[in-house]
């Protein structure tokens, strides 16, 4: 188990290298950049003395494999840079964004999975019936309502109608602002769940060790528990670790939306300023955050099922 | 005629109403929190606003700093601020201010000359490339410090704690340079210290209290303000809202005392008696415009430049794109420019006219252009495709080329484009925003149309060392009328910003220079508003 996390580990520098080359490269090549974007300001062109002085400040006069070389040295000490924008280390920004982000996706996550995987338990043990069919056509909607659209419903129903919750806003930091937007990021892989669920625990429930359990006497609660529910738990695990893993990245809509002050706002704002150091380390951050979550759970595999190895 | 009229009279029922919302109750109540709006973006870049040049960090800025001038939005002229008298030189160079001694920081010091003239220097440094800097770039031994050739600012002289010299290099007003939120003055040797981007000090109304980036920063009432009674609110929270869907329901809900609307909802706004007790309109100092490259053969010709401003039905897509939220430009400076030519006549919608222009000028079968132009609302694409069948019409062929913003602002300073559509400020200052047709300035600065005459220029030059204001915007004004016979540009229309606000709360200005950038201390609250605040 050790040899396999420190593989994932090793596996994981080769993959920083190549996402950061890439967005190096993709922000060197499409048009645009920091300096013009800051001193234009939507008020006509910039200041050419300041953009020039802007852009040696910055380094960006240098070539591309000069700032990527001193990138990964700066990367190595683990020094993510200085934003351009704001003359404060990437580090700081990011630090002062992460606990509001992961607030909300622990939160969207567990909606997801405490209403998501029960929803599709029931309904798998009860094909055909009203709640299998509610909960699929939950499911569908769920998967194919854009969070945009979907958050803006919610606080119309319940800040605007109802009056029970703020509409944005992080507030104190209590759950009265986290409600909405969680729910909001929630509702899609918590229909995913319920979906893949429902397919895993049809797809147990008619198989021969059941069918035997069932002739041998065992039914219903015990059923359940020993027999599907150990063997649906991998493929709900490998949903949800995927799901959780890319929330990050999915957050950046519903932060937007509801003025949450989380890393996904902070991306959306730094791409479209070309504010190439906060970019590159929130990226970074994300795909950390994707490659953490995945090797718990590839973990979590062997735990729940030892016939799975990592050797 | 008549639709000039009734421009004139919607703007002055606009001003009106605007003053009107400061006089609405008796008298300003005291205490209680405002919940405003910032609405351009999803986050503050900074809290040093000296390092900033956007928009959106001057909603904090005006709340925590002061700087030497202020921009009366009542009386739609720069004031001063930091001083109480200031004496001119005859060659309008040498500016001796007497500062005030009343002025304290949040962290109790008071201000002296020493801490203007730190601040200047600040914002001149030579390692770093601080956006006020250009403002700096005036005083004389401005642009040798910036260079590194020099261990100060010459042009910045001590006479006293509370007299402070400025020897400028040209007669330029500086009251325009020293009322941008981004000059704001510091305490001396605090900026650099650790900690003060996280927690600014300023000369401010309000003291920096706390801040949640990316959604909230609140700020508290200082009690040593320079300006007694004032401010009036014991709390501003400055709501970080970048989406304007979000900001409605937000607004509705009465969660947020103002909103800054865009075209559609200014309809639906309109449409609600209720919501439309509380909208303050203005005619913002910006000019939307398509600019000609005048180095591509057609636009070399003033009759094919005259064309495309006679092709378009402006006003028809000023009332069904723009909702009506915007005027009819009838040439660069806007209507509240003090320069304003109000006899001046818009180009008529006129096709067969563009037609002969076209003729004339040996495009009788018309030719290609393409145009550059980003996904805004009120100024791109959605206007580009508007006024494509127009314009082809009397054969000029245009194809769009969609960019984003922040190439768009490439583009342009670069010469990159045959035609594009942009939105530049073209005020307050009549004499900067007549500047960018000067054929001294470059292209990269802001003459992007490389215009050059030299009728344009005397009168440029002679605005430059008028003696009076008035002799000043008189040869303005002839500058602005030469403009639009040269017609560089399609002269689209002047912004109308638009805020919606609660009925509880009063004071706001009717600002030109942006409507959304309020001063703080004259806003109050009455008994009215929601409870809990």
């Amino acid at each position: 188990m050790l040899q396999f996390v420190v593989r994932r580990i090793l596996q994981v520098i080769p993959t920083i290298i190549a996402i950061s080359l890439l967005i190096f490269v993709i922000f060197s090549v499409v048009p645009g950049s920091i300096a013009t974007s800051l001193t234009a300001n939507g008020k006509g062109g910039g200041d050419p003395k300041i953009v020039e002085k802007m852009t040696r400040e910055f380094g960006l006069d240098q070539p591309l494999y000069v700032r990527f070389g001193s990138y990964l040295s700066d990367l190595a000490r683990f020094d993510l840079g200085t934003s351009f924008r704001s003359r404060q280390p990437v580090a700081h920004l990011i630090g002062e964004r992460m606990w509001p982000t992961l607030k909300l996706a622990f939160a969207a996550m567990a909606i997801a999975m405490f209403v998501g995987v029960p929803l599709g338990f029931i309904a798998a043990l009860r094909p055909g019936s009203i709640i299998d069919t509610l909960t699929m056509i939950g499911a569908i909607s769920g998967l194919s309502l854009p969070q945009f659209w979907l958050g803006l419903l919610g606080m119309y129903l319940f800040a605007l109608t109802l009056g029970w919750l703020p509409s944005f806003g992080y507030g104190d930091g209590g759950p009265a602002n986290l409600i909405l937007p969680a729910l909001t990021l929630g509702v899609a892989p918590m229909a995913l769940l319920a979906r893949t669920t429902r397919a895993a625990v049809l797809d147990v429930m008619s198989a021969d060790f059941i069918r035997t359990a069932r002739a041998k006497g065992m039914n219903g609660f015990r059923l359940v528990t020993w027999h599907v529910v150990r063997n649906v738990l991998v493929l709900i695990i490998t949903t949800i670790g995927l799901q959780f893993g890319s929330m990050m990245g999915q957050a950046v809509v519903v932060e937007k939306l509801f003025s949450w002050p989380g890393l996904g706002s902070l991306l959306v704002d730094s791409v479209s300023l070309r504010d190439i150091p906060v970019v590159q380390g929130a990226i970074l951050v994300i795909v950390l955050w994707f490659l953490l979550i995945n090797t718990i759970v590839d973990i979590l595999y062997a735990v729940i099922d030892p016939r799975i190895s990592h050797g | 005629m008549m639709k000039k009229i009734a421009l004139l009279s919607t703007l002055t029922a606009a001003l009106l109403a605007g003053v009107a919302s400061v006089h609405a109750a008796d008298a300003p109540r005291a205490g209680g929190t405002v919940n405003f709006v910032a609405p351009y973006g999803d986050s503050f870049s900074t809290l040093d606003i000296q390092a900033s040049p956007q928009t959106q960090d001057e909603f904090y800025a005006k709340a925590i700093h002061r700087t030497l001038y202020d921009w009366d939005a009542d009386k739609n002229v720069p004031v001063l601020a930091l001083a109480t008298d200031v004496d001119i030189s005859a060659d309008k160079l040498v500016y001796t201010y007497k500062l005030r001694q009343d002025a304290f920081f949040h962290n109790g010091k008071q201000m002296t000359a020493d801490d203007i003239i730190a601040s200047f220097t600040r914002m001149a440094d030579p390692a770093k490339a601080y956006p006020p800097s250009r403002y700096i770039a005036n005083i004389k031994g401005g642009a040798d410090y910036m260079a590194g050739k020099a261990e100060a600012i010459s042009g910045l002289k001590k006479m006293d704690d509370f007299t402070l010299e400025v020897t400028l290099t040209d007669p330029v007003d500086p009251a325009f340079l020293f009322m941008r939120n981004n000059t704001a003055i510091y305490p001396a040797g605090e900026a650099d210290k650790e900690g003060f981007a996280s927690h600014p000090i300023g000369l401010g109304p309000y003291k920096f209290a706390e801040y949640v980036p990316g959604s909230r920063l609140t700020v508290e009432k200082w009690e040593k303000y320079y300006e007694k009674d004032k401010p009036y609110a014991d709390k501003i929270n400055i709501l970080i809202m970048g989406d304007a869907s979000a900001r409605d329901v937000a607004f509705r809900n009465k969660e947020i005392d103002v909103s800054v609307l865009g075209p559609s909802q200014y309809v639906a706004y309109q449409a609600d008696p209720e919501l439309a007790k509380g909208l303050l309109e203005v005619a913002e100092v910006y000019t939307r415009y398509v600019g000609f490259n005048l180095d591509f053969e057609p636009f070399k010709d003033k009759r094919v430049r005259q064309a495309f401003n006679h092709a378009i039905n402006t006003e028809l897509i000023i009332k069904r794109l723009a909702k009506d939220k915007a005027y009819r430009a009838s040439g660069w400076l806007p209507t509240s420019s003090p320069a304003y030519d109000k006899d001046a006549q818009p180009y008529a919608y006129d096709p067969e006219k563009a037609k002969a222009l076209l003729a004339e000028a040996g495009y009788a079968d018309g030719f290609d252009v393409e145009l550059t132009a980003t996904q805004n609302e009120s100024w791109g694409l959605t206007i580009v495709e508007a006024i494509i069948p127009m314009l082809e019409k009397v054969g000029i062929r245009v194809k769009a080329k969609p960019v984003e913003a922040s190439v768009l602002s490439e583009v342009v300073p670069a010469g990159d484009f045959q035609s594009f559509m942009w939105s530049s400020e073209s005020g307050p200052d009549a004499l900067t925003a007549m500047q960018c047709f000067y054929s001294k300035t470059s292209q990269a600065a802001c003459n992007y149309q490389k215009f050059a005459n030299a009728d344009f220029d005397k009168l440029f030059e002679a605005a430059k060392v008028a003696k009076t204001p008035e002799e000043k915007n008189d040869l303005l004004r002839k500058a602005n009328n030469l403009v639009q016979e040269e017609a560089p540009v399609w002269f689209f229309n002047y912004n109308k910003a638009v805020m919606a606000y609660q009925p509880w709360l009063h004071g706001l200005q009717p600002n030109s220079a942006e409507l959304a950038i309020q001063s703080y201390e004259k806003l109050w609250v009455d008994e009215t508003v929601p409870a809990g605040r």
